[in-house]
């Protein structure tokens, strides 16, 4: 009895079993296993969107950094010429000062030359003025005393003294 | 999911016990009159009936349905049961419940909506209700988590696709779903429907094992390559005078795989009945309490480990069909390659 099939149940089981495979086959497990699909798709892309996110965020992060290194050469490279054409103003400033002192010391060193010989041309015809006074005095003061005359004019000659 | 599990467990406690007084009413009563026959009890239950019978003296009669020279005989199997010779219209129900005609040269052809059909088609019902829902909130959910029932289901139907079509079948496993998850979903249904007090063996049943194990070999054959048919008739790596013994053996084994099908899902099934059914038979048998109590206790605990196996069968079925489109579709046989390296 237990291994023996019925038809009925036989005819039953074909049929129902049939109908059912094909009603959840399309209207079931089509939808269930596609949605499924789908969703493992949508997961997969917004998995690889995220690498390809932070794939970016790294290459930005290098560009970014790229840019600061270049600024910072950059800079550098400002400050050096910076300082390069300070420093050449300044020594420029420099020689050029030195080069007006050295100028207004010489001019000043030839006034002072003309100056003295001025003053030695003055002092020299002063001294003949005085000279010709002394010897004119003299002329008029001692005209009878010879050695006196003599004593006294070489005592001024000493004085007289030609610097 | 948790609470899910709870609800499941107490439920089915519940159910043992029930089961338990339910099959209890029946012979109790009328042992008064003939000697208790557990054997007797346990073939009614396990069988196919025209009526759906949840207690003694309470039954559902079901329609019958013959089909014969006379054309389709339709009418309530209550007129066959109450009839005092069982016989009605000129039909005879034997003592196995079978149908036969009074003329016994009439050839008829029984599609009775019994027992074990109406527990099918309920089963058939609920499974449709509940994937067709399923896919309709797929529908509704659309990009977003799976809720309720479909986050229940949807495990199972991943791994159903997942390891044991793709893991086995490989790239080509998608044309083999459906069958797959409709074949799993479908035994694992009813031999849970199975469990239930009054509920029907239908797993337990040789013709539904039979027909599905059918349908696994059609599937298998006609998906079959040159590969396939290959291995079996030509299989490569053998020396000619073995062929001889191969080539038959290679042909029944075509035949033992679904075979086999068969018989283990209606031998685990109807075993499983028939021990619980034994051990609540040893209550009425002894009509002691000791042995009420702890025939009740592993009554119980078989009734867990039919939840298992309910759950295990439908799962093997599944994985062994799987396996049988595999080498259905197989494109290179390893025993090939395995003999090029030789």
């Amino acid at each position: 009895m237990l291994v023996q099939p019925d038809f009925g149940l036989l005819f039953w089981q074909t049929v129902t079993f049939l109908i059912v495979l094909f009603i959840l086959g399309k209207f079931a497990w089509k939808p269930i296993l596609g949605a499924l699909k789908e969703r493992e798709a949508d997961i997969e892309e917004a998995l690889s969107a995220a690498e390809n996110a932070k794939e970016e965020m790294k290459r930005l992060h290098a560009a970014n950094e790229k840019l600061l290194q270049d600024a910072r050469l950059e800079r550098d490279k400002i400050l050096k010429e910076a300082s390069a054409v300070a420093n050449s103003i300044i020594t420029e400033a420099k020689d050029k000062a030195t080069a007006e002192s050295n100028r207004i010391v010489e001019g000043a060193k030839i006034a002072i030359n003309n100056e003295k010989l001025a003053a030695l041309t003055e002092v020299k015809n002063q001294a003949a003025t005085i000279a010709i006074d002394i010897a004119e005095k003299l002329l008029r003061k001692e005209l009878s005393d010879s050695t006196a005359q003599k004593e006294l004019v070489s005592e001024y000659l000493k004085e007289a003294k030609f610097n | 999911m948790k609470n899910l599990s709870k609800i499941f467990l107490i439920a089915f406690l519940f159910i043992s016990l029930v089961k338990g007084v339910a099959y209890a009413n029946g012979p109790a009563e009328s042992g008064e009159e003939k000697k208790f026959s557990p054997g007797d009890l346990i073939m009614h239950h396990i069988l196919d009936a025209h009526e759906w019978e949840f207690a003694h003296g309470l039954a559902i009669p079901l329609p019958v349905i013959i089909y014969s020279d006379k054309g389709l005989d339709v009418f309530s199997s209550s007129h066959l049961y109450h009839s005092p010779d069982r016989t009605y219209n000129g039909y005879h129900l034997n003592h196995h419940d079978k149908i036969e005609p009074v003329d016994k040269s009439r050839t008829i052809y029984d599609i009775s909506i019994t027992k074990n059909v109406a527990s099918m088609f309920i089963s058939v019902a609920i499974l449709v209700l509940i994937f067709i829902g399923i896919a309709k909130s797929y529908g509704k959910t659309k990009g977003k988590a799976p809720k309720g029932i479909q986050s229940f289901f949807e495990p199972i139907i991943m791994y159903i696709r997942d390891d044991i079509g793709k893991g086995t079948i490989g790239p080509k496993y998608e044309r083999f779903m459906p069958y797959l998850l409709t074949v799993f979903f479908f035994i694992w249904f009813n031999n849970l429907l199975g469990l239930f007090p009054g509920g029907a063996n239908l797993t337990g049943n040789i013709a539904v094992t039979f027909i599905l194990a059918l349908l696994t070999f059609l599937v298998t054959l006609l998906s079959a390559n040159g590969n396939y048919w290959k291995h079996i008739l030509w299989t490569p790596g053998v020396p000619l005078p073995l062929r001889i013994i191969i080539l038959p053996i290679e042909i029944v084994g075509m035949f033992t795989k679904p075979f086999s099908l068969m018989v283990r899902l209606f031998a685990n099934i109807t075993a499983g009945h028939i021990i619980i059914l034994s051990f609540i038979s040893l209550i009425f048998m002894f009509e002691s309490y000791a042995v009420g109590f702890a025939s009740t206790a592993f009554a119980v605990f078989m009734s867990m480990l039919e939840l298992f196996v309910a759950l295990l069968q439908a799962y093997v079925f599944t994985l062994l069909s799987a396996m049988y489109f595999a080498s259905a579709v197989e494109e290179h046989h390893h025993d090939e390659a395995h003999d090029h390296g030789h």
